[in-house]
């Protein structure tokens, strides 16, 4: 940090002060932190995962009570307790995950709670008009009439952010609202922030995304470690400075990308012609790929458009109504996840808390999942407690978990920690094709490191690695080539990940463009196979 | 870790407390003499060799439905299905006692395994429609304890009654087929050897073998379980068998034990009683004997003050819902705990 801004004539309209927050695990998410944030300014909050910027900012909404410390708004002590008194106060929030009814309208959506209308009727036209003149008027256009659930993801989030809006809020908090936006979503976002910010409205944009918090903030705060590091002006520090105060040292996250190999080599994946169908609807439809020894294949797209459903037709999560899955030369298609991984198989699942630990368990139990029943493990009937305490250790060690013993519930560990032991696992089962479905989503910039160091190196001992990644840079750095899913089909397919445009491949994504099905399919598949 | 088992006994002792305070107050509104009956409440299990004896006998059985509920909680499902499977068990014995004709310690032997089997058979059931057709087992097993019970009462009334008594009794078990008893004063019977053994059995399973691993996490979180490639739905199934074959040999073990005759009319209660210990004892078979002793030390003890006071033997049922409330409250103390934790928190800050 060069300097510590200036105080500026200006009040602030919102002093965090002193606040520590205590989960009951132990888990230390803020430590006397306080936190300031001026009127009609747009504030970054940024940090590693698990640095306690959520945490700052549900305790700011009413959602986590603060063990100690006050809040100030308007220069007045309130009282949060509640959501209901968050918004009283004029604090509105947009979620990382969209709490919004998709079966209803975007109309009603915004109205929920405050609905004009006499009585017990609700008025519908005079819903809408609100809506769409309040859309305007903020410069976030919608449809009103439209069902949230055939809204695409940029719409959900204006539809948050106008909701937010409507019941009054001038201090409005967006949690990584990026995340899920396409690079020409992400663009309208900003201008409409930039909009509400002329408008008087104050902004506290959270994120680890630098380049964004430099082109839209004009102040920053960096957490590390359930602390405040230090705020200053955006335009004084540099995006590396930031990074050095969020992570504690140099970072620098290069792109790694395994060596493409020469020639034909084994295909260690293949999946053809594979359609699911639920609800009546194509959620995968035609879906060809193969993954060859030592390469990462790189698959975009916004979330939902058949990412998670790839995933799990081939890890055999859930069957695919039409088409095949061939692991090392072996029939994949309608086996068991307990068989398939048996044929080479690993797989980092995108939601590690629902699949990929059990959270009470100690990280030891969560190591041995894939492999208690096997030497040295177990015998086959018997658990070997000494194999089990020796490997738990070995592998707490090797991939660098941060734990006090082995016997500690992984539920208790950082984010990053947890997915640790979730690639710990993983990676030592010695597989032949790793599924990454999100590898790195919401774990720190040093986590993120060594996952990325462990799927190249996983390669480079003649892994097949497919990546599935709603980050595109990270999906364009890492992989050798690319599909790009959109609506359950892939609709591009590049042989050469290095050097793609971002801006092109955001125009895949959104649909907007599209290669011919047959032109994919043999640009793919056309090499030689074996 | 250490701090959390600390824990977990200071809230199960504070929520023990507080239900023998509330029973008292129901005791003192009731009686005319409360600090007298709630005296023979407390101390009624010591005043006799016979009390003692059998308030120790009582805690056999509920060893036994605590641990079939204990197994099965432990996967994550329900299990209320012991009652019926207790009762089974206990008629499978029967049948074997009355009809075979075996050497001593063989002939115990084959009648704890028919025990056994049929009350493994009474987990099959909900097991199979459960992992088959996604049945509910709570409601499945449930509704399995009247279908043994009646099933059970038409056995013995129809097949193995004893003509010749005055009650509806079986004919009695074949001296052969008998677990010794140890003294003269109590019913304490070699059973509770088997259900040390089975104690022993449960734990290691659970905790020692693989099988008993992939139980445990398809408990603790299912889809972990089946991302991690264990067959979910063999482990359900293999888990209801288990607990049912436990059940039935406490039903068998009781029988043989303390019965000379089967004789009871309806079901004994030990099933529903096995969830009570299951939660005290956070299903850990080694604790399960440990709770089923506290609880029979209640049964007791009301059973006394009943005889001796004016206070009934269900005010006992008040302090055992006050308790299992307690328990299973999760934010029970936890305001207490959380203090703790943020103390800890600040030594720990405070020493770095």
């Amino acid at each position: 940090m060069r300097a510590q801004a200036e105080p500026q004539a200006r009040d602030p309209i919102l002093l965090m002060k002193g606040i520590t927050k205590v989960y009951p695990n132990g888990l230390v998410a803020n430590s006397d932190v306080t936190f300031e944030v001026r009127k009609g300014e747009i504030h970054a909050l940024v940090g590693e995962n698990g640095a306690g910027k959520t945490t700052l900012m549900k305790v700011l909404f009413g959602l986590e009570k603060p063990d100690e410390g006050n809040i100030f708004i308007k220069g007045e002590e309130v009282r949060i307790t509640s959501p209901n008194d968050a918004i009283r106060f004029g604090v509105g929030m947009v979620h990382q995950h969209f709490m919004l009814a998709p079966s209803l309208t975007v109309a009603e959506n915004i109205v929920l709670g405050a609905e004009p209308g006499k009585g017990i009727w609700f008025d519908r036209k005079q819903a809408e008009r609100m809506c769409r003149e309040l859309g305007e008027k903020y410069g976030l256009p919608i449809d009103p009439a439209a069902r949230i659930r055939d809204v695409p993801v940029g719409i959900r989030q204006r539809v948050e952010i106008l909701k937010a809006l409507m019941r009054g809020s001038d201090i409005l908090v967006l949690d990584e609202p990026t995340a899920v936006l396409t690079p020409q979503e992400t663009e309208e976002l900003f201008e409409a922030l930039k909009s509400l910010k002329k408008m008087g409205h104050t902004i506290i944009f959270i994120s680890h995304k630098l380049r964004e918090v430099k082109e839209l903030s004009d102040r920053v705060t960096v957490m590390r470690s359930g602390k405040v590091v230090g705020t200053s002006d955006t335009s004084q520090v540099t995006v590396e400075e930031i990074s050095r105060m969020m992570v504690g040292r140099d970072v620098v996250l290069r792109a790694l990308r395994p060596k493409a190999a020469d020639g034909p080599s084994e295909v260690r994946l293949l999946v053809k012609n594979v359609d699911v169908v639920r609800d009546g609807t194509h959620v995968l439809k035609d879906v060809s790929l193969q993954v060859r020894t030592g390469e990462i294949l790189g698959v975009a797209g916004v979330e939902g458009n058949g990412q998670v459903e790839l995933v799990e037709v081939i890890t055999g999560l859930s069957s695919c109504d039409k088409g095949e899955i061939w692991i090392c030369g072996q029939d994949a298609t309608g086996k068991s996840p307990g068989e398939i991984r048996d044929m080479g198989l690993s797989h980092i699942p995108q939601d590690r808390m629902v699949l990929g630990v059990a959270s009470r368990a100690s990280i030891s139990e969560n190591l041995i999942s894939t492999r208690y029943n096997k030497q040295p493990v177990s015998n086959g009937f018997s658990l070997d407690i000494k194999a089990i305490s020796k490997l738990g250790q070995e592998l707490i060690s090797r991939f660098d978990i941060k734990a006090s013993s082995a016997q500690q519930p992984v539920g208790t560990l950082s984010g990053g920690n947890i997915q640790k032991v979730v690639i710990a696992r993983e990676f030592s089962t010695g597989p032949q094709v790793i599924i990454a479905n999100q590898p790195t989503r919401g774990i720190d910039i040093g986590a993120t490191e060594s996952a990325h160091k462990y799927l190249v190196e996983a390669t480079e001992i003649g892994t097949a690695v497919l990546l599935v990644s709603a980050d595109l840079t990270e999906v364009m750095s890492l992989s050798n080539r690319l599909i790009v899913m959109y609506e359950g089909q892939v609709v591009a397919y590049f042989d050469e990940a290095q050097g793609l445009d971002e801006e092109e491949i955001g125009l895949y994504m959104l649909g907007l463009k599209r290669q011919e099905p047959d032109e994919v399919i043999a640009s793919m598949m056309g090499r030689p196979v074996e | 870790m250490r701090r959390n088992v600390g824990f977990e006994l200071l809230r199960t002792g504070v929520a023990i407390a507080a239900a023998l305070v509330i029973g008292f107050i129901v005791t003192s509104l009731v009686s005319e003499s409360p600090v007298e009956a709630f005296g023979y409440f407390l101390k009624g299990p010591f005043t006799s060799i016979r009390r003692f004896g059998s308030f120790l006998e009582a805690a056999v059985p509920l060893t036994f439905t605590g641990l079939a509920v204990s197994l099965v909680f432990s996967a994550g499902q329900f299990n209320m299905g012991a009652e019926g499977q207790f009762f089974i068990g206990a008629v499978s014995a029967t049948a074997a006692g009355i009809l075979l004709d075996l050497p001593p310690v063989m002939h115990t032997i084959v009648c704890l395994a028919a025990g056994m089997i049929a009350g493994a058979i009474g987990g099959l059931i909900p097991g199979i429609l459960k992992a088959r057709w996604n049945a509910s087992e709570l409601v499945a097993s449930l509704m399995l304890n009247y279908v043994f019970l009646k099933l059970g009462m038409y056995l013995i009334t129809y097949h193995l009654r004893d003509p010749s008594a005055g009650a509806l009794v079986s004919l009695p078990l074949k001296e052969t087929s008998w677990l010794p008893q140890f003294t003269r004063n109590t019913k304490l019977h070699a059973g509770i050897f088997v259900m040390f053994l089975v104690v022993f059995l449960c734990y290691y399973f659970l905790y020692r073998t693989s099988r008993g691993y992939e139980a445990r996490m398809t408990g603790q979180n299912i889809s972990f379980a089946r991302y991690s490639g264990v067959p979910v739905l063999t482990v359900m199934l293999l888990i209801q068998v288990l607990g049912g074959a436990v059940a039935g040999l406490g039903g068998a073990v009781e029988m043989l034990g303390i019965y000379r005759r089967f004789q009871w009319q309806t079901s004994p209660g030990y099933g529903f009683d096995g969830v009570i210990v299951a939660i005290l004892a956070r299903n850990n078979p080694l604790l399960v004997p440990v709770a089923a002793v506290f609880l029979a030390y209640l049964r007791i003890g009301a059973d006394v003050m009943a005889m001796y006071a004016d206070v009934s033997a269900e005010m006992v049922s008040i302090i055992q819902a006050v308790i299992i409330l307690l328990v299973t409250a999760e934010a029970f103390l936890a305001g207490y705990r959380h203090r703790l934790t943020l103390k800890e928190v600040k030594q720990r800050a405070s020493a770095s």
